[in-house]
Parts: C-alpha cells; sequence; structure tokens
C-alpha cells in the first residue's frame, strides 16, 4: 500500500494549498499585527503569540496573488522552524487531509516564474487540486531584491 | 551524547585551561613543586578518563606527558624552554582532539606519533638513568609505544578512574597535592554544573514574567483597588529581585577568558622572540554569558596585536630607555553599569604620521584631509575596514589587522572602543560593553501612531519643542533640518520619513506642530530623532528579530508591551546609518566620511564664535577664528629678513616664517608696487598662529576688529587657502584656512624668492 500522508489544508483566493501536519505547530485565529517599515512586502508585520514573537507571511502575496480585500482577517497557520515560529498569514482553515502519494503530481511545465519553486506539486483530491507548499522556501522572504525595493 | 563523554569534556576544558595557565606560570617559577603537581594531577585525570571511556590515542599523548611530568615533578629532569613548548603542543593536541570527540565522539585521526616522539625523547635528556627511566626509553618505537602505554594505562586504572569535577572556581592551590583521588568536598558540594540552555529558558520565563508584571501593574494603577495595589507592588519587587538573580546565574567572571591570555602572550612574544609579561587585574569582573563570547574575540586580536606590534624586542626597547621586557595590563572593572576592559601596553605606540602615509597611500584620505585631521582622528583611521586589508599595511603601521572587526563585533553588543596612543611610551584600548542584553530599559517613543522601543544608552536627551519654536529654531542647512543645541548643530531625522511611515489620518504636513527630539548617539556621532510623542521608559525584554528580517539594520529587535501588542526596537547606529549620518560600514570611503565632517564643522562654524577681522591684500575683508591666533605683533619692516627663499623674522628667540597673504593666494598679485611701498616705511602686522605643533606668522595689511558673530555661511569656499566666506557684521569675509595657507606657502616657496627684494 502506498505512503500516505496528512495536510493541514487552507485556501488562498478560493486556492486550496496544504502544507504537511509535522511542520504545522498550530492553526489560530487572527492575531493583531505590528507592521514593520521598511521590511519585505512579503512580510507582514510581528505578532504575540502567547509570548512568543512570531513574523508573519502573506502567502497571497508571496505567491503572487491578489492582496485579500482589506477588512478581511487573515488566520494563521504557524509553522515551526529550527530558529522560531514563522506563521502563513492565510484567508481561511480548511480541514486536514489524508492523502495517498499516488495522487500526486509535480507542477505542470506551464507554470513558471517565482511560484513554482514555492509549488512542489498538487495532490488531485475528489473535488479539487490541492497545492502542496514547499515551506522552507516560503519562508525565505528576505531576498536581496526584496530587501532593497523596500517601498510600500 | 553519552552523559559521562560530556562530563568528561566540559571537565578536561576546565581543567585544560587552567593547565595553560598554569603551565606559563611555571616558565617564571620552574621549581614550584605545587604547580608541577597541580598540572601532572589535570592529565593524570585526563588519562585515566579517556583509558575508561576508550579514546586510546588521547590516552597516549596524555600518557607520555604525564611520563614526562612526573619527572619533572620528582626533579629528574629541570624545566626547559623546549620542554615547556612541548606540554604546551601536548595541550594543543589533547584539546584538538577533545573538540574531535565534542563533533564525533571519536578522538579523530590525527597523527600524533610526531608529538609523543618529541616528548619522549625530552624525557630522557637527563644522564642519570634510573631502571623506570630505562624502561621507558623504549617508548620511542611507535607501535611498542602503544602496546606499553595500554598496558601502563590499565595497571594504572585502578588509581585513574574518572575523579569527580574539580570545581573551576576553587584555586587550583587549593587542592591538597599528592593525593591524586580525593578532592575537597565542600567546594563541589556548593556548586553545581547546570545546562546553559536551561539557564537560558529561565531568562525567557523571566522575561515574560517582567512582561506580566508590567500588565498587572499598569492594570493595578487603573483599577485603584487597595486591595489589588498591595500584592502588585510586592510582585513588582519580587520579580525584579527574581530578575536580578537570574540575571546573576548567566553572569561569568571575566577570567574564562582572561585566563586564556597568559598563554596567548608567551607563544606570540615566543614566536617574535620578544619578552612580554601580562598582568591581569579585576579577573572577578562578572558580565553576560554571551557577552563573554561576543568580546573574546575581539580582546584576543587586540592582546595579539599589543604582543606582535605594539611591544618592541628587547634591546629596541633597551635603547629607549625602557625594561627589556614588556608589560601589558588587561584591567577589567564595573563602571556605571557598564563594564570597563582596558588593555593597556607599554610598546611604542602608534605613530601617527605612519598612519597618514599609509592612509594617504591608500587613498583612503586626501593629503588635504589627512593634514587638517588631529592626532585622535588620525588614530581612529586604524578602525577603518580598507585600513586593515593589505599585511604591508598592518608592518609599517604596527596596529591595525582586522581593527574594524573589533570594533564592529564591540559594537554590535552596544559596546564601544576607544583608542589612546602616546608615542613611545604605549597605547591604552579602553572598552566599554553593557552587562546584559536580554533586558534592558528603553524608552518608548511614539510616530504615526506606531511604537518604537529605544534602549535608554543610546539616548542623550530630550527635547520638546512647541509649534512656535519649531518654526524658528528648526533650521536648515541646504534643506537638511538642524537644530542648535548647546551653540552645536545638531542634525535632525524624522522617524516618519526614515522609516516611510504614513499617518492613519493624513491631517497635516507634520508642519505647525510641537516636535519632541530624542537625541541620539551613535558610536561618536549626535542626533536629534525628531518623533510625535515621548512615553515612558520601560524595561523590556529584547527577542531578536526572525531571519526574514535581519536585513533590516535599522531593528534591533522587538519587544512584547504591557498591553500584549508587539513594538520593534530601533537600533540607534542601524538608523543613524539609514538616515546618513553615519557613513555605512565598508560600502563608503573615508574620503565621504571626512567630507561629512569638515562638513558637520562648517555647519559647527554657524554658531557665535569670535573673529578677527582684517584687511587681507587688495583691501579684502578677511577673518580667522580667534582661537586660531595667538597673539598679533608688529614689527619694524627692517626687522624682515630673508632666510632660505622665506621671509622670517626673529621672534622670542625662535625664527618665525612669515607667509604674506598676498602671495598666497590666488589672482591678487596686481598691486605689488602698492605693497611695495607699504613695506617699506610702514611697521608689519603679524598674526602669530599655531597649527599642529607649528608657528607661523601671517602678515596682513590692517587689523581691524574683534567681533563676535554668527558668521553664516553663505559660499563653499571661493579659493585655495579660504575655508569659506561668510557674513560677518552684514559683511562678506573670507575666512583663512590656516592649515591650507602654510601648504600652498610651502609650494610657492621658489616664487617667494622675486619680492623679497622688497626688504633688500
Amino acid at each position: 500500500m502506498a505512503q500516505t500522508h496528512q495536510f493541514c489544508t487552507f485556501y488562498l483566493d478560493r486556492l486550496m494549498f496544504g502544507v504537511e501536519l509535522e511542520t504545522v505547530q498550530e492553526v489560530i485565529r487572527y492575531l493583531e499585527i505590528t507592521e514593520i517599515p521598511l521590511a519585505p512586502r512579503v512580510v507582514r508585520g510581528l505578532m504575540n503569540l502567547r509570548g512568543q514573537i512570531v513574523t508573519g507571511i502573506d502567502l497571497r502575496r508571496r505567491l503572487d496573488l491578489a492582496d485579500r480585500p482589506a477588512e478581511a482577517m487573515p488566520m494563521n497557520v504557524v509553522i515551526r522552524r529550527a530558529d522560531g515560529a514563522v506563521s502563513f498569514l492565510v484567508d481561511d482553515i480548511g480541514d486536514v487531509v489524508e492523502v495517498n502519494e499516488d495522487s500526486f503530481e509535480p507542477p505542470p511545465e506551464t507554470l513558471r516564474g517565482n511560484v513554482r519553486e514555492i509549488i512542489l506539486g498538487v495532490h488531485k483530491l475528489e473535488k479539487q487540486l490541492m497545492h502542496v507548499l514547499n515551506t522552507e522556501r516560503a519562508c525565505e522572504t528576505a531576498t536581496a531584491d526584496d530587501l532593497s525595493a523596500t517601498g510600500r | 551524547m553519552d552523559d559521562l563523554i560530556k562530563d568528561f569534556l566540559v571537565e578536561s576544558n576546565e581543567n585544560l585551561d587552567r593547565l595553560d595557565n598554569e603551565l606559563v606560570k611555571l616558565e617564571t617559577d620552574p621549581s614550584s613543586k605545587e604547580l608541577l603537581s597541580s598540572v601532572f594531577r589535570t592529565i593524570h585525570t585526563i588519562k585515566g578518563s579517556c583509558g575508561f571511556l576508550g579514546f586510546s590515542k588521547l590516552e597516549k599523548v596524555a600518557h607520555v606527558g604525564e611520563s614526562l611530568l612526573s619527572r619533572l615533578r620528582d626533579g629528574k629532569l629541570s624545566l626547559t624552554l623546549d620542554i615547556m613548548t612541548g606540554l604546551l603542543s601536548m595541550v594543543d593536541a589533547i584539546r584538538t582532539m577533545l573538540e574531535e570527540i565534542q563533533s564525533t565522539e571519536q578522538d579523530g585521526d590525527g597523527d600524533y606519533a610526531e608529538l609523543i616522539g618529541t616528548l619522549t625523547r625530552l624525557q630522557q635528556e637527563t644522564p642519570e638513568n634510573t631502571s623506570k627511566t630505562a624502561s621507558r626509553t623504549q617508548y620511542s618505537e611507535p607501535a611498542r609505544e602503544q602496546e606499553i602505554a595500554s598496558a601502563e594505562a590499565k595497571e594504572d586504572f585502578p588509581k585513574s578512574k574518572p575523579h569527580p569535577a574539580v570545581p573551576s572556581l576553587a584555586p587550583a592551590e587549593d587542592i591538597p597535592k599528592s593525593q591524586d583521588g580525593s578532592r575537597p568536598q565542600s567546594a563541589a558540594a556548593e556548586t553545581i554544573r547546570v545546562d546553559v540552555h536551561l539557564l537560558d529558558r529561565l531568562m525567557n520565563l523571566v522575561g515574560e514574567l517582567v512582561l506580566t508584571r508590567n500588565q498587572i501593574t499598569q492594570f493595578s494603577a487603573l483599577q485603584n483597588d487597595p486591595n489589588l495595589l498591595g500584592p502588585t507592588q510586592q510582585l513588582n519587587l519580587l520579580t525584579s529581585e527574581l530578575q536580578e538573580q537570574v540575571m546573576r546565574t548567566r553572569m561569568q567572571p571575566i577570567s574564562n577568558i582572561f585566563d586564556k591570555f597568559p598563554r596567548v602572550v608567551r607563544d606570540v612574544a615566543t614566536a617574535g622572540g620578544k619578552q612580554v609579561q601580562i598582568e591581569i587585574e579585576g579577573k572577578e569582573t562578572e558580565l553576560d554569558r554571551s557577552l563573554l563570547e561576543a568580546i573574546k574575540d575581539p580582546l584576543t586580536h587586540i592582546i595579539r596585536n599589543s604582543v606582535d606590534h605594539g611591544i618592541e624586542m628587547p634591546d629596541e626597547r633597551s635603547a629607549r630607555g625602557k625594561r627589556p621586557e614588556g608589560h601589558i595590563k588587561l584591567r577589567a572593572c564595573h563602571e556605571g553599569g557598564q563594564v570597563l576592559v582596558e588593555i593597556i601596553d607599554d610598546g611604542g605606540g602608534i605613530d601617527t604620521a605612519r598612519i597618514k602615509n599609509k592612509a594617504i597611500e591608500r587613498s583612503l584620505v586626501s593629503p588635504q584631509q589627512a593634514s587638517r585631521m588631529s592626532e585622535q582622528e588620525l588614530l581612529n583611521l586604524i578602525f577603518l575596514p580598507g585600513f586593515s586589508t593589505a599585511d604591508k599595511v598592518t608592518k609599517i603601521s604596527g596596529r591595525g589587522v582586522g581593527m574594524d572587526v573589533v570594533k564592529t563585533n564591540i559594537e554590535r553588543v552596544n559596546g564601544s572602543v576607544d583608542l589612546q596612543s602616546d608615542p613611545g611610551r604605549g597605547t591604552t584600548i579602553k572598552i566599554k560593553i553593557p552587562l546584559t542584553v536580554a533586558i534592558i530599559r528603553a524608552v518608548i517613543i511614539q510616530s504615526c501612531g506606531k511604537r518604537f522601543a529605544i534602549p535608554q544608552v543610546n539616548i542623550q536627551e530630550l527635547v520638546r519643542l512647541d509649534a512656535d519654536r519649531v518654526r524658528t529654531e528648526i533650521e536648515l542647512v541646504h534643506g537638511v533640518p538642524v537644530y542648535r543645541i548647546r551653540g552645536r548643530l545638531l542634525p535632525l531625522v524624522y522617524l516618519n520619513e526614515g522609516l516611510r511611515l504614513t499617518r492613519p489620518t493624513p491631517n497635516q504636513t507634520g508642519q505647525g506642530e510641537a516636535a519632541n527630539i530624542v537625541v541620539l548617539q551613535a558610536n561618536d556621532h549626535l542626533f536629534g530623532l525628531v518623533v510625535d510623542e515621548i512615553n515612558d521608559s520601560e524595561e523590556i525584554v529584547v527577542k531578536p528579530l526572525s531571519k526574514q528580517l535581519r536585513g533590516l539594520k535599522v531593528f534591533a529587535g522587538a519587544t512584547i508591551m504591557g498591553d500584549g501588542k508587539v513594538a520593534l526596537i530601533l537600533d540607534v547606529v542601524g538608523l543613524a546609518q539609514h538616515a546618513n549620518i553615519l557613513s555605512e560600514g565598508r560600502d563608503r570611503t573615508l574620503e565621504e566620511k571626512t567630507a561629512e565632517l569638515l562638513k558637520s564643522r562648517n555647519q559647527a562654524q554657524g554658531e557665535k564664535q569670535t573673529f578677527l577681522l582684517f584687511t587681507g591684500p587688495d583691501d579684502g575683508r578677511m577673518a580667522l577664528p580667534l582661537n586660531a591666533v595667538s597673539r598679533l605683533e608688529e614689527f619694524p619692516a627692517t626687522q624682515v629678513e630673508k632666510s632660505g627663499g622665506e621671509w622670517v623674522i626673529q621672534y622670542r628667540g625662535k625664527i618665525l616664517p612669515l607667509v604674506r597673504l598676498d602671495l598666497v593666494l590666488e589672482e591678487r598679485r596686481t598691486r605689488l608696487r602698492h605693497i611695495r611701498k607699504n613695506t617699506e616705511s610702514a611697521p608689519v602686522h603679524v598674526l602669530v598662529c599655531h597649527d599642529q605643533g607649528q608657528t607661523i606668522g601671517i602678515v596682513v595689511d590692517r587689523i581691524l576688529d574683534i567681533v563676535e558673530d554668527r558668521a553664516e555661511v553663505k559660499t563653499a569656499p571661493t579659493r585655495d587657502g579660504i575655508h569659506c566666506a561668510v557674513v560677518i557684521q552684514d559683511r562678506v569675509t573670507e575666512l583663512i584656512d590656516i592649515a591650507a595657507i602654510q601648504r600652498i606657502a610651502g609650494k610657492n616657496r621658489p616664487l617667494s624668492i622675486e619680492p623679497a627684494e622688497v626688504t633688500d
């Protein structure tokens, strides 16, 4: 029997995304964000997660999607990392899904650009496709271009 | 990793550090039985433990060392330089293997046969061969030696099973000699080893507690309930006390790094054929362990430099009338909530003339700039990145390898480095560092509705200007805002502009409002940060920024405020760099830095100053700052003499060179006849000026007045030799640049011979 994996799923602009469950520390509702002047555009700010300061990365911006409407409160998917936690700001949280390795397919050749290195591939679920994120890559925001182009 | 191995590593590393010191001490007191016994015991312990843990290679090295030491201890050998070097390389080898064990749990595949051979050979250097030494001579054959070594280890084994840790706090001398196994129990019972991570975690928790305390204090102040106030106050006190105590657990005496220096000094001195003595004072001074780590490398660097470049060769020292043995003093003490570390050597000092030449050669400064720099400014050149790269520079200039790195590292932990040098007598380097980094006192400010924390150590003072004063007292230097603070111009940085903040309600442009200026010190530069509001000062817990934000130099970290929200901590040095107050590390050359320095000096001339007004050639109005002029003299024209093509005058038993402005300044030589007439009959007016140790006389037409004026800068230098044109008493006046005048006078010398006939 093929191996199965558990994914924590969430939505961005109606697209379904998933990260491996083991990497997720917790999922939490909206937290107040302190903006960081001059920070890369992708970094939305800092949040206080029970005394722990967590950097919020706007996945919509990271994935070159349109910004969510101003009144929408993003949810947090907190990712555990060696050098402290990072939170992915997402539109909505989905279920935990268990998928079979068979259903995986790498991204099509036609997917190009910045996004290609963050999306490992998709799992073909019954109703829709779940995009599998490379969490490490998704956290890499402070690239040279980002910092030099600090304008907002 | 196995706990046993871990303990062994910790214990052995501590022992080795002590060993280094004891060996160096032994060199000065080679017959000390006590020291020899202690050294022997340490090696014996290491040998025993590694036999037990199965590190045979390490055991072998320790074994030959031990044998050598036992002969020394028993007086069968006397300590020579060769033996000492052998023993020290043994310590190094052991250290290397311990590092190997640390990372791989194996004692590595290094080849120590040569070292073992050397140590074995050293043992045989006595004529008398007892039966015991005879048997040991066989060790020189490597294969056989291994066999015997392990055989002997087994034989020794019951005696040398791992000892309980030698408490690192107990001085080695206190341990009773001659009994290898037993230790004084009392010292061990009072200290325990604690995992550093546990302490860090504890510190974090205390940090959280401090935050919660702040929240509760705020809340209780609002409630005004006596039932709540009492316990809150108690909580406040207890938390502070707890914080202090936990902080102390992280404190370590500076001896942890100081103790390594005698060995460093010895090695560097021996390599350079020098004799250097090191004196250590205040090694019990405590500071946070993370800071200790941070200053270790810079200090080592400075000390190596002192020995290598600062201290002269023995014969050179004797020639200068100093003791052939160099002296380095290392001093640490607490001073005003900071730790002060001084490194004082009695070496040759730093030759600023050489620094100047090298800096010019490496085009870090232009000759003009260099000639205007003070001694201290020249000294500080060695902290420039470019200064240290080529080794040729270091050899000649004496100091400088990576001094920029030293400075950067110290400044990274909010410390400062100060350098003083007395040529021929020595150099003193002062390092100031804070006691701790985790919890700091900070002032909370607001800009555009956002809160930021500024570490209190960086804040010099707070200034509030109401709307009226903002209009009149914030002035512009070519569009750049400045504020006069006690006669000095303070460049202003608007935080909202620097951070590109936008006001939540864009109601006004910021004009017509009161201004709050936080006067900050970044390295040696003062600047004013204009913010909307200045709130309380608070103790905050510094939390590092995540990797994504490390590139943001304007922030030192983040903290959680009493209301649970996150606030960013401003990095004053980063902010100053961001706002171009400070040049940014490697990217900018000294050229620009000096230009800025000169600019700020020009700006400084905007304050009220006293000027000496006089007419120069062509009836031009000129001025000099009065403090540049030491005397006004009048000489009869007949006293002016000619020497080597230069005009001179005998003045107070010395020969004073005269500079005639009409010859020095460009395009003003049209009225030679007029001058001739003047000089023939009238007395000569001379301004006696001192500049960089030289005295010159400037010949002027007429002395007009001494005035106090603000001297607003109107133009940039009009011509060479002129600092700038200013308005004094509503008239345009040229401000003379003495250094430049002197330079031009020197260059024009042959030219000045022609009109010299005037005086004949």
